[in-house]
């Protein structure tokens, strides 16, 4: 039994983290419908500004301080690399047919990819740690003092994310525009700025992930982006995509069966169950679970 | 008559091809091997581009996974080749030493068609049945969870890669396969069927209401290019007698995509010239490798927004010429507006 409780906040502090880049998914995909492949590049990006704001800090001792300042500046840095994603790549084919907006998407995730194997260096980076290190037992369970602030960080960021979308202007500004992009337009809605915060968000949750994974796994490299994200994106096609609670409830989802089948039957296979996973999902409930089946209008 | 006259002679002047470049015919017109290997690199991707072109460009659904089924073509071929090729030679005693190889070899792109064709149908199903852009992902975790069975079966070298695989594949069996994939490909375009994969690309909803069978349609075109990039693999593993599960990361798919991207997205021709082009860039910026991909990549993003079509857009080199010339080979209707 206490194995299996271990297991689970294993799972769910990994979780935690593939729900922060589902959120990213399924915002964009609700405004755009677009699958953002360039997503989990940039959470990768995240995990890397992350780490050079860290070394800049890096003398003073770890401290809370400085953990909030690497987490605000990356997460910063990733909201503007998304903005201009969206404005220069995707705003310019947003009105043709949906292969080449997914065409294009695909270019940036590789442009992304080979630039910071460029820029960055395609050897393994180490992430230094950010804030002191204490481990919490709590009965059979111990929680690792990084377990812990993933799981803390991750559930403040969803809850603020939650009442900005709900409770905000801009939210239900941005909730008209998935709805109905044009006739939100027709209501006076600034449909260009609200997609472009939408990157923004998106994509600074994604840092945010980054981040935490750092401080969690300390290596980072490159190409990290590619799993994560792919993992991410089925996890925000098993809640629903477009829909935003379901994101996180898929990546918890996704990161508790992970934890589970590397721990009881074989790790080999680690990176086959998201897809097992997504092929049920289209199988037995193509909307996912909280999502809702669209109707198709000519 | 006409036809089969004409497919005579593309045999015949391949195998002349093949005798001459090898330097086996005229001993002083061999070229470089270096040459040849490159040659017959841009004849395994051109059935490659082509065959991605039939459910990228013409059905219009699109798959990032070729790689995949690549690999199941090369690596189930390869398997039969290694594992039985000694028995199936010995029962083929009667014939020469090349008649053994021929037949060897189109056993193994048989069972790598049609172990491709079954995984393109299984993959196809799920997620065809749905509209949008399932297709993508689930190609592009298939491609992946593939290279990870690939690592994980030790019977087939895992992680080492396969070796010793016989070479029975060369110039003339590329090209061969080549010419194969593009009469195919065309022909199947220009059929009524092409025309309800055409249909479901310019508007899914209309083909729908027109009575076409989209997901059947959407599947047996999967499952058709499928079969063919397992043919590419089976070549691919005859030619260079190795296999690596590193040949077929989600890398080698992109190439494929952008290759047919530059090409145009819905030409044969366009598929043909951009494989050629992407091999020979590649090897000629060999010296520049790590800036490579950042280029292409870089032109892929710049191509969507100028012309989201392609190079050659829909346009076919033999439909210009009179029909007699065109050996089977038309241009698809140009239907987008």
């Amino acid at each position: 039994m206490s194995t299996f409780l271990q297991q689970l906040v294993n799972g769910l502090s990994l979780g935690s983290i593939y729900a922060l880049i589902a959120l990213g998914y399924t915002m964009v995909y609700g405004v755009l419908r677009l699958i953002n492949f360039a997503h989990g590049d940039v959470y990768m990006l995240g995990a890397f500004a992350g780490y050079y704001l860290s070394r800049r800090l890096q003398g003073s001792e770890p401290s809370l301080t400085s953990a909030l300042i690497v987490m605000a500046g990356a997460m910063l840095t990733c909201a503007l690399i998304g903005v201009l994603i969206e404005r220069f790549a995707y705003r310019p084919v947003r009105r043709a047919s949906r292969l080449t907006l997914l065409i294009t998407a695909i270019g940036v995730s590789l442009f992304i990819e080979n630039g910071a194997q460029l820029v960055f260096g395609p050897d393994p980076k180490f992430f230094p740690s950010l804030a002191p290190r204490a481990d919490v037992r709590l009965g059979p369970v111990r929680f690792t003092s990084e377990q812990l602030t993933v799981i803390l960080v991750s559930f403040l960021l969803m809850i603020a994310l939650r009442f900005f979308i709900l409770r905000t202007r801009t939210g239900k500004a941005m909730r008209a525009v998935s709805f109905n992009l044009d006739a939100a337009k027709l209501m006076g809605i600034s449909t260009d700025g609200i997609i472009s915060i939408t990157f923004a968000l998106g994509s600074a949750l994604a840092a945010a992930g980054g981040v935490l994974i750092g401080m969690q796994i300390p290596k980072i490299d490159p190409l990290m982006g590619i799993v994560y994200g792919l993992k991410a994106f089925v996890a925000a096609v098993l809640g629903g995509i477009g829909n935003v609670p379901g994101a996180v409830l898929g990546g918890m989802l996704i990161g508790v069966s992970e934890v589970m089948v590397v721990g009881y039957l074989s790790s080999s296979y680690r990176d086959a169950i998201a897809f097992g996973i997504l092929i049920l999902v289209l199988l037995l409930r193509p909307q996912g679970i909280l999502g809702r089946v669209q109707k198709e209008k000519v | 008559m006409k036809r089969l006259a004409a497919g005579t002679g593309i045999v015949a002047a391949l195998w002349l091809a093949n005798g001459l470049l090898s330097g086996s015919l005229v001993p002083a017109l061999g070229i470089s091997p270096y040459f040849l290997q490159v040659l017959c690199l841009a004849g395994i991707n051109i059935i490659l581009a082509v065959s991605l072109n039939l459910i990228n460009g013409f059905t219009g659904q699109f798959s990032i996974g070729h790689a995949g089924f690549m690999a199941i073509g090369g690596y189930s071929s390869a398997f039969l080749t290694v594992t039985f090729g000694d028995r199936i030679r010995a029962a083929l005693g009667f014939l020469p030493e090349a008649g053994q190889n021929g037949v060897l070899l189109l056993t193994g792109l048989t069972v790598g068609a049609i172990l491709a064709a079954i995984a393109g149908f299984l993959v196809g199903v799920p997620s065809l049945r749905l509209r949008g852009d399932y297709l993508a992902i689930v190609t592009l975790g298939f491609g992946e969870i593939i290279r990870v069975f690939i690592v994980n079966i030790d019977a087939i070298g895992g992680a080492r890669g396969l070796s010793g695989i016989p070479k029975l594949a060369n110039f003339f069996w590329i090209y061969l396969f080549a010419a194969i994939t593009i009469v195919v490909v065309s022909r199947i375009v220009n059929s009524s069927f092409g025309r309800t994969l055409i249909a479901i690309r310019e508007d899914e909803i209309a083909a729908e209401a027109m009575g076409v069978d989209t997901t059947r349609s959407k599947v047996i075109s999967f499952s058709v290019s499928s079969a063919l990039a397992g043919i590419a693999g089976a070549l691919f593993a005859h030619y260079l007698m190795y296999l690596n599960p590193n040949s077929f990361t989600f890398l080698k798919s992109i190439e494929i995509i952008i290759m047919i991207v530059i090409g145009g997205l819905g030409s044969i021709t366009g598929s043909v010239l951009g494989a050629v082009l992407y091999i020979g860039l590649t090897e000629g910026l060999r010296e520049f490798a790590q800036y490579r991909m950042v280029l292409f990549s870089f032109l892929l993003v710049v191509l969507m927004i100028v012309r989201p079509q392609g190079i050659l857009g829909h346009w076919e080199l033999l439909a210009g010429l009179p029909r007699r010339w065109r050996l089977g080979v038309d241009a698809p209707p140009p239907v987008r507006g």
